[in-house]
């Protein structure tokens, strides 16, 4: 699960990670307010306002008019997603770069061409820095174990100077019984270079961020840029934290940071009816039991020539409703030609499975070409129970004449 | 021989008296496999023999602690079928009551859960399958998991597989073309899990009963490069694989929590480049393993492993074959 720059600021500040001061925004007027209550009529002169999306490289990212796709410029520049303002009359400035953000869509490295609508803004303090640092906290899969990175190069994609100067990153992991020590800390810190006032700021820094990570179960908490101010203070400038799905069941509070807006409207449907649905764009719907047959699923209609439409894991228990419901959400794309079913039955029976499709055809309307592939437990019955269903259904032997019959359909 | 596990094999149910664990501990029982006890907290003391239609050929004791069942019984393997927010707790159990082998079948293990466990297990003398995995199956003698058992058939090809009913379909696909299987293993789709690809094939290379290995990976982590580089250097059996989730768009999860492509690392690509480059057959297309495999089988230099294997199995192998 993902969560807002704004979102995460405000729980670090729970573990006493330092941030700046902000406020998030939903509307023009509220964002002017908000600069004005809280930096103009205090004599801070520099805000930062900054798009609140879940996409990275906001900063680079220009904001698009959601109507014409033109480019928006303000101030007599393009606006970006992340955008320092200062000077006289700064709350109306704020006001009407909020009103030239919100509603319209960012378009970043990240985003793709498609971009993202802004629907919330963060307005926070300025700072004055000295230097930028990165600052990353992640699974190591190889060794099973949670590594804390550190870099001087901050304020760029980390992924390019992994690729690039890997020397660069420094590592240290997270021992799963005694925790992070303040050795390991004071080990980052030597690395990069740090003394004075920087490396007694950024050892607790670090080990406050490192237990944040923990205690809140992320599976990601990056700091890019962690910035050194002029006066020596470390301050997580941005911050991107993803929580461990497996483990929001242990956090409820978690619910109301969810932001549906960020996700797929599809794909926000099938999470109510417990689907495991990803919207992609291609042109063939596919409903497979399994993840990693789902997968290839996928793979095989791209090799039969068509294009996926989605990833649509049905589960195990593919009873009436959830084929139905997984219908319905299939098409509603309005991209699918042609949906293929491929059901592997193991402890899941497949004329159960072809009773549910047909019940489910007579609730939605489905004018594109069913692909059937139904094998495993009770495989004969099943095609039977197709055949008998007065439908029309391509029915498919196997995996292979599956992928025959894609390419058939996707080439007509 | 085959791997980890055959019908002597005497094993454990955790969470035996759930429905998930009645189910399939009378599927399991039906094929074949010893199981010997159940475990579950407070219903030490009983006997325990199905419930709601789904009955066990034979009643087990029940026990409330996995030292106890193990004490009683001898067992030597556990599998777990309990809910995830206890499932770690029934791996450590398992662990520091010093069983050898245990399969966690249960999906949604937190990931902080599981960094405990893979440290608990480094220094203790058990394997861990899984978890979210579909388990282990020796076909014709037993099964540790939910596979259906019918679509196996007994053979010389040992599979591995980070998938559920991918696995089915290309155990489907050998059988289907009259090739069986030394032992199918399902080590699960999680990003931390007990049993990777490596430990795996090592277990197939120094059986002689499995002459080629088939394994299935997916997108996310590097397990299947680093299998790629050992398989390169050691392994003289054929290996084919097929790797899942070319077309999977980065940053999203693919239903397996570590099906996920991040930073640009992690891809499909990556992974059949990997296993190409260390000598690999490669199945481009899922539809197309059984047909690999076939291949594989029919240029490889037949079982010559055998008679370099040496000793007294695999001599009396060798002069089998000959004969």
């Amino acid at each position: 699960m993902k969560i807002h720059e704004y979102q995460a600021k405000e729980l670090l500040r729970r573990f006493n990670v330092p941030t700046l001061q902000g406020r998030a925004a939903f509307a023009a007027e509220e964002a002017g307010k908000i600069c004005w209550e809280e930096f103009e009529s205090k004599g801070i002169t520099t805000v930062v306002v900054k798009a609140q999306v879940h996409a990275g490289g906001r900063g680079k990212g220009i904001i698009h008019d959601i109507a014409t796709g033109a480019q928006i410029e303000l101030f007599g520049k393009p606006l970006r997603g992340v955008t320092v303002l200062s000077g006289e009359n700064l709350s109306d400035k704020v006001y009407q770069l909020a009103k030239a953000m919100l509603g319209n869509k960012l378009v970043t490295i990240q985003t793709g061409a498609a971009g993202c609508i802004v629907h919330r803004l963060f307005i926070e303090q300025g700072c004055a820095i000295e230097k930028e640092f990165y600052a990353g906290i992640v699974l190591d899969r190889q060794s099973s174990k949670n590594t804390v990175m550190v870099s001087t190069e901050g304020g760029v994609e980390i992924e390019k100077v992994a690729a690039e100067t890997p020397g660069k990153i420094l590592k240290e992991s997270i021992d799963p019984l005694a925790g992070f020590q303040a050795f390991q800390a004071k080990r980052l810190a030597f690395g990069l270079g740090l003394n004075g006032n920087a490396y007694k700021s950024f050892v607790p820094f670090i080990m406050k961020l490192t237990q944040a990570y923990t205690d809140l179960d992320c599976s990601l908490l990056e700091i890019n840029p962690l910035v050194l101010t002029t006066d020596g203070e470390f301050i997580a400038l941005d911050a991107k934290m993803n929580f461990d799905d497996n483990a929001l069941y242990r956090h409820p509070e978690y619910e109301e940071l969810h932001d549906d807006s960020e996700e797929d409207p599809l794909e926000v449907e099938a999470a109510k009816f417990d689907l495991n649905y990803i919207k992609l764009d291609g042109n063939v719907g596919c409903m497979v039991n399994g993840a990693g047959l789902a997968m290839a699923t996928m793979d095989l209609i791209k090799l039969s020539g068509g294009s996926p439409a989605n990833f649509l894991d049905v589960g195990g228990g593919a009873d009436v409703e959830r084929i139905a419901n997984a219908f319905r959400i299939m098409m509603s794309d309005v991209n699918v030609k042609a949906v293929l079913i491929n059901i592997f039955g193991g402890i899941v029976r497949c004329d159960k499975v072809a009773d549910g499709i047909v019940q489910a055809l007579n609730q939605v309307k489905v004018n594109v070409p069913v692909i059937v592939r139904l094998d495993g437990t009770n495989a004969i019955e099943a095609v039977e129970t197709l055949r008998n269903s007065g439908m029309e259904f391509k029915i498919a032997t196997n995996f292979e004449d599956a992928a025959r019959k894609v390419a058939e359909t996707v080439a007509a | 021989m085959s791997i980890l596990l055959n019908k002597s094999t005497k094993v454990i149910v955790q969470g035996v008296t759930g429905s998930e664990g009645t189910f399939h501990t009378a599927s399991m029982m039906e094929y074949g496999t010893k199981i010997v006890a159940g475990v579950t907290p407070g219903k030490g003391g009983t006997v325990y023999s199905g419930k709601n239609g789904m009955l066990f050929k034979k009643a087990i004791p029940v026990f409330d602690t996995m030292e106890q069942a193990i004490s009683a019984t001898g067992a030597t393997a556990s599998i777990i079928f309990v809910p995830p927010p206890v499932a770690a707790d029934a791996i450590l159990e398992s662990i520091d009551a010093g069983i050898g082998l245990i399969v966690c079948i249960s999906e949604g293990i937190p990931t902080a859960d599981m960094v405990k466990v893979a440290a608990a297990l480094k220094n203790s003398k058990s394997r861990l399958i899984g978890p979210n995995c579909p388990g282990i199956i020796t076909p014709g003698e037993a099964k540790l998991g939910i596979m259906p058992g019918f679509i196996h058939k007994p053979g010389r090809v040992g599979v591995v597989s980070r998938s559920g009913t991918l696995t089915y379909e290309a155990v489907k696909q050998l059988t289907d073309l009259g090739i069986g299987q030394s032992t199918c293993m399902g080590i699960g789709g999680d990003p931390i899990i007990g049993t990777q690809f490596i430990d795996a094939i090592k277990l197939y290379n120094e059986d002689y009963k499995t002459d080629a290995i088939l394994m299935i990976g997916e997108i996310g982590g590097n397990a299947e490069e680093t299998a790629a580089e050992y398989i390169q250097k050691y392994v003289k059996k054929p290996v084919i694989g097929f790797i899942a989730g070319k077309t999977a768009p980065p940053g999203r999860r693919m239903g397996h929590a570590g099906a996920i492509i991040s930073g640009g690392k992690g891809t499909a690509d990556e992974k059949f480049k990997a296993l190409a480059d260390a000598g690999i057959h490669i199945a481009e297309s899922p539809a197309d393993i059984g047909k690999k495999v076939a291949e594989a089988l029919a240029t490889a230099p037949r079982r010559r492993h055998v008679a370099l294997r040496g000793g007294r199995m695999g001599k009396i192998r060798a002069k089998k074959l000959k004969s």
